[in-house]
């Protein structure tokens, strides 16, 4: 490869990193509100798809494609409830309540998303923040979704407030034991279904962007699997929200690996980068499993780390 | 316990056995109900006839011949990954690993097939092969997975679920590069292994091999779980895997066997795939039954016979969606709505367990 071409892909990844990345960091910024109070969603998959669905249908109707993100949450606040609530009950297994919730969410998307895959809808603007430059390349990829800003915004806040405020505390300390929380008169239930809740709007959110930024538009197959993959990006992240960041970019970058390559006409190889977070998220888990640093930082509640 | 003496009880309940059976049987059945009422609701509310949608399901599912074959054809995958989910699960691990053996091991079959094909090796000898690759690489995945619980304390699910898309990255590198057939050029694939080397269908009908495989699996598990001592120390590993361990079970062989047998089983599903329905490895195979069959296997209780009968369920609610799509103009996701619905009501369902009076033996009354 010439600098040229090495340039070219560099910043392809670069643009396509940020896209790619944005619906991952809010997805892991839900599952890590949720995962934190102690619970598991691995229904995310459900609200980012029915998100995505009704932020495309709601921009359509109205013409106004923030109304559709905020619908997109609503959904996702649905869905993040019913699965708060039926966990909520004795004996129910909430990794097997996610997968039902997560076929039950994308039934219903695809369900009343036909009418909305041949009419296209008024899309979320991205920010030029590129003009400085010559290159058009470099212009394109800084063409960057306020959305991305947003969850840089959130992941932040979440950051702070989850270190520094009482419901931060409170929510932390249900995740880390039952019994301080109600010994404090916390009842654990309502805060893990609030937030459940909470996490849900999140990937709704995210959801909103895949239909109304990238890849901009509703399909069936729009989402390939990047709800499910929270689970994983959160565990990377170890339930830190700036962390989230870095991990999404991480995992976005690995996805935008190949249709950057492509732009410089390699087409093929590239598939392993692809499994690169995962298997790196892997050797992650199998390294931590038994030290105590990092024991610490997963919520003690949490079936998956008992 | 007065309370329970008192009461008039059906003669049939009153053996504790019995009981337990009958509480089995009535919580999914209260739970089909009350999904059935709500999705009549649903229908309601977009001004369909629910009793009309049911009646299609009948119909579509198996009202005839060609229906119940369809619905058949559709139960085989669902009915192995459900297995796949169930043994592990009988051990005390929640493994979601089914969807990434299924894809790895039907892509290895369908990459087996290719020099076995072009050496022009007996058919039924390659299938032979080509199956055993699909069932020892699935449970070689799998089994990475219980030595990691047992072996390193990580946990099953999150691992499972972390080889999943490792082994669907591992199909789309081979399939997008060196196993690529040229001639596919919209959806990169494997060489077709071509129509002589096809598993053709069960004789007399056109419900292809992998149904039978299923309900032989099923029956030998249900057997191996519920017969010998292998499943009655698998069994005592699920309930308190410290105790088995005091108790001088070998816990670590157990986790690896029923990892095994997992894995096995959704190769084997991934395997009918390949030589049964799409005739070589592609993103088809990436369709979802990993993750249904755990579903199945939670609404079966993991009892192996059980998985039989909701894959078959839920094969008819899938097989008549075609049917409803052009009979009451409804979308074909229309199928998949009902199916969730009834996976999230029976999953709530559970709660029920232990709390119907009628259900409990009157000596172990609980508050």
């Amino acid at each position: 490869m010439s600098p040229d071409e090495i340039l070219t892909v560099l910043i392809a990844m670069l643009g396509g990193a940020i896209r790619v990345s944005t619906p991952f960091m809010f997805v892991a910024l839900g599952e890590t509100i949720t995962e934190k109070s102690g619970r598991i969603n691995l229904g995310l998959e459900g609200n980012l798809v029915l998100g995505a669905m009704l932020a495309y249908a709601i921009s359509y109707h109205t013409g106004q494609p923030w109304l559709g993100v905020l619908a997109a949450g609503g959904a996702g606040m649905f869905l993040g409830l019913l699965h708060g609530l039926i966990c909520s009950l004795p004996r129910v297994n909430d990794i097997a309540v996610g997968i039902a919730m997560m076929s039950f969410g994308i039934g219903i998307a695809f369900f009343f998303g036909k009418p909305y895959i041949q009419p296209s809808a008024p899309r979320l603007e991205g920010l030029p923040l590129g003009t400085w430059s010559d290159n058009p390349a470099l212009r394109q990829a800084l063409e960057i979704n306020p959305l991305f800003f947003v969850g840089i915004v959130v992941a932040i806040f979440l950051w702070w407030g989850l270190a520094n405020t009482r419901t931060g505390l409170i929510v932390r300390m249900t995740g880390d034991s039952e019994a301080s929380a109600r010994a404090l008169g916390v009842n654990p239930i309502r805060v893990r279904v609030l937030a459940t809740v909470a996490g849900g709007f999140l990937a709704g959110v995210g959801g909103a962007f895949l239909s109304l930024s990238y890849p901009g538009s509703w399909n069936e197959g729009l989402s390939s699997g990047q709800g499910l993959m929270a689970v994983a990006l959160v565990i990377f992240a170890r339930w830190n929200p700036l962390r989230c960041i870095a991990a999404a970019l991480l995992f976005g970058a690995a996805g935008a690996i190949g249709p950057a390559l492509q732009s410089v006409g390699i087409s093929q190889g590239y598939y392993f980068f692809n499994a690169a977070p995962y298997i790196l998220t892997l050797f992650i888990m199998i390294a931590s499993a038994r030290s105590g640093a990092a024991s610490q930082a997963a919520p003690g509640e949490l079936s998956i780390v008992k | 316990m007065e309370q329970a003496q008192s009461a008039p009880m059906p003669r049939l309940l009153a053996n504790p056995r019995w009981k337990a059976v009958a509480e089995t049987v009535a919580i999914p059945v209260i739970a089909l109900v009350t999904a059935a009422i709500v999705f009549s609701g649903f229908l309601l509310f977009l001004g369909k006839n629910p009793l009309q949608f049911f009646a299609l399901v009948w119909q579509g599912g198996f009202g005839s011949a060609f229906s119940l074959q369809n619905t058949l054809q559709r139960a085989a995958p669902l009915i192995l990954t459900g297995l796949a989910f169930a043994i592990p699960a009988i051990i005390g691990l929640t493994m979601i690993g089914a969807e990434g053996a299924l894809v790895l091991g039907g892509f290895a079959a369908a990459a087996l097939a290719v020099p076995l094909v072009a050496a022009g090796s007996p058919p039924m000898l390659m299938l032979v092969l080509t199956a055993g690759m699909a069932m020892c690489t699935g449970a070689a995945l799998i089994m990475i997975v219980g030595w990691l619980r047992h072996g390193r304390q990580v946990n099953e699910t999150i691992a499972s679920l972390l080889l999943t898309y490792i082994a669907i990255a591992t199909m789309n590198f081979f399939v997008e590069g060196l196993l690529r057939d040229p001639a596919s050029a919209n959806k990169p694939s494997t060489v077709p292994i071509g129509k002589d080397y096809m598993i053709g269908p069960i004789p007399g009908t056109e419900v292809h091999w992998g149904f039978a495989a299923g309900l032989v699996l099923a029956v030998l598990l249900w057997l191996l779980m519920s017969r010998t001592t292998f499943g009655f120390a698998a069994r005592v590993t699920g309930g308190n895997p410290r105790a088995a361990q005091a108790q001088g079970l070998p816990v670590g062989m157990l986790i690896l066997a029923c990892s095994a047998i997992s894995g096995a089983c959704a190769g084997l599903a991934g395997f009918y795939e390949v030589t049964a329905i799409h005739g070589q490895a592609n993103a088809s195979l990436v369709a979802g039954f990993g993750f249904t069959g755990i579903l199945v296997s939670f609404l079966a209780r993991h009892n192996p016979l059980a998985i039989v009968i909701v894959a078959i369920l839920f094969g008819a609610i899938e097989a008549s969606g075609g049917l409803i799509q052009r009979r009451m103009d409804l979308p074909d996701a229309t199928a998949a709505v009902l199916q969730g619905l009834i996976f999230v009501i029976l999953l709530a369902s559970e709660t029920l367990q232990g709390r119907i009076a009628l259900f409990q033996p009157a000596s172990d009354k609980r508050a």
